[in-house]
């Protein structure tokens, strides 16, 4: 995966560390984005068959690719479900949260 | 050439010649009464090539400042024009540029606002935007309009600055007539003022997030910061002025610039050109043995408070001339000049003298009747007064 990885951040705490008005490194992932999912994609590695049809499709760009099928980032999976709908091999499925 | 040239021109005209001589990479600006021959001076010497710039038509004066910021974060060096209604049109990309802390250069011809229409001038323009983080200059001459242009970029670049500055000329009165005004060399102000350079921009090599939000745990620690910058500009005004001296042999006195002021028991405060007329009349007050002195707020932004304080120690009364009224109270300048004194134990008495709104003339007797009404003030009278009003006042 080489999607950015949240990193600490550091409050500034004197005037000097505060950047020169707006401008500043961009980039920075300051903490995850996932608590709203409501349905979990989950990757039936038996029946994916490597197509990458939902690394294409996944409007978070939240899945990503391996050797020979493609794993999810959760830290920012909103569970929208369109990887599970449009999987022609149908080895994702959703799982509803807290249902397991 | 390698010697200063002498020159007959207009204030507007300059203001383009201080802008040549600046180098910016790009102009961006819109005409309007009284200031376009700034822009039509800048296209010809576009056209003629002598001065190698984007230059940018645009729709608006909300456009022009707009491109300026395009521009400007990206490290270039900019330079705009407008005045009045055009000001006021580009209000909230004032806000933007100094919180954005891009060190425009912004030349603003004074004039009045409609309603009723008028394009002659007064300074409710640019006294109307002292909150948005600029700084403001009120030049008195169009010498001091071209040293303005150029020490405008080495104040707003300043790294302790970072923050857009407006050169305010009187429109008409200063913008249209003619002075001859000393040019300094190209190589001369290329050694005073070295190109632009920052790394607050966009660049490729190193991403930056430009413009961005900050919530309301950090907004304030933002607007405190441009709070000190534009409080430490006043270190850099006076070095910068200090400088130009050294280079060019003309020197203001940074924040204010006083006349005849030292043991003066009245002191007139102006603003802009009209400080010449008012020499004039000091002189001849003087000459009558009569102890009046001047003191020109030369910058609103950062406001010369300490500056003002000791220059008018030992004055009895304080008369702030302004070509401007914030209606329903008094003139701003005169609010500022109070609130200076507020800190002191001790005060002058301090008149407001609203004249020359739309373009009224303001004469020699004029002054001399604002130095009489300071010399027989009364703590108990009306303390803002509008000079030559043509009404019976019940």
């Amino acid at each position: 995966m080489n999607q950015p990885k949240p990193q600490p951040f550091t409050r500034p705490t004197r005037l000097d560390d505060f950047p020169v008005g707006t401008c500043f490194s961009a980039g920075h992932l300051v903490e995850t984005n996932a608590s709203w999912r409501s349905a979990t994609p989950k990757i039936d590695l038996e029946r994916c068959t490597g197509c990458q049809l939902c690394y294409l499709l996944c409007p978070e760009g939240v899945i990503f690719k391996l050797k020979d099928s493609v794993g999810i980032d959760y830290d920012f999976c909103k569970g929208c479900g369109i990887c599970a709908r449009h999987c022609k091999a149908k080895a994702i499925q959703m799982i509803r949260e807290g249902v397991r | 050439m390698s010697e200063s040239a002498r020159v007959f021109v207009s204030g507007n005209e300059a203001v383009a010649l201080g802008v040549r001589l600046a180098r910016p990479h790009v102009v961006a600006a819109y005409p309007i009464t009284p200031q376009t021959v700034v822009v039509e001076r800048l296209s010809d010497m576009v056209a003629d090539g002598s001065l190698k710039t984007e230059y940018l038509h645009v729709e608006s004066e909300h456009s022009a400042l707009s491109a300026c910021m395009g521009a400007s974060v990206l490290g270039a060096r900019t330079f705009t024009a407008t005045s009045s209604q055009g000001l006021l049109y580009m209000a909230e990309c004032l806000h933007y540029a100094s919180g954005g802390r891009m060190p425009i250069v912004m030349m603003n011809a004074n004039r009045s606002l409609a309603l009723p229409w008028n394009i002659y001038n007064d300074q409710r323009d640019s006294l109307s935007l002292l909150d948005s983080g600029w700084l403001q200059v009120y030049v008195e001459d169009a010498q001091e309009a071209l040293d303005m242009i150029i020490q405008g970029y080495a104040i707003a670049e300043n790294p302790a600055v970072m923050t857009p500055i407006m050169v305010n000329l009187d429109g008409f009165v200063l913008t249209h007539t003619y002075e001859l005004v000393d040019v300094p060399t190209a190589q001369s102000v290329d050694r005073f003022l070295p190109p632009y350079q920052t790394t607050n921009k966009l660049d490729l090599g190193a991403p930056k997030n430009m413009g961005f939000t900050a919530t309301p745990a950090d907004y304030t620690e933002f607007k405190y910061q441009q709070h000190r910058a534009l409080l430490d500009s006043a270190r850099v005004i006076e070095q910068t002025d200090e400088a130009y001296a050294s280079a060019f042999g003309r020197s203001y006195g940074g924040l204010v610039q006083s006349y005849q002021a030292e043991d003066a028991e009245l002191i007139l405060v102006t603003l802009g050109s009209v400080n010449g007329t008012a020499r004039v009349v000091v002189d001849g007050l003087r000459a009558e043995g009569r102890k009046v002195g001047l003191v020109r707020l030369r910058f609103l932004r950062p406001f010369p408070a300490r500056e003002l304080v000791a220059l008018t120690r030992h004055a009895r009364a304080v008369g702030v001339l302004e070509k401007n009224v914030s209606m329903g109270y008094e003139g701003t300048v005169f609010t500022h000049v109070n609130s200076a004194y507020s800190a002191e134990t001790s005060a002058p008495h301090v008149l407001n003298f609203v004249a020359g709104l739309g373009g009224r003339d303001i004469s020699r007797q004029d002054i001399i009747s604002m130095f009489d009404q300071l010399a027989s003030v009364d703590p108990t009278s009306e303390r803002v007064r509008f000079v030559n009003l043509k009404l019976q006042i019940i």
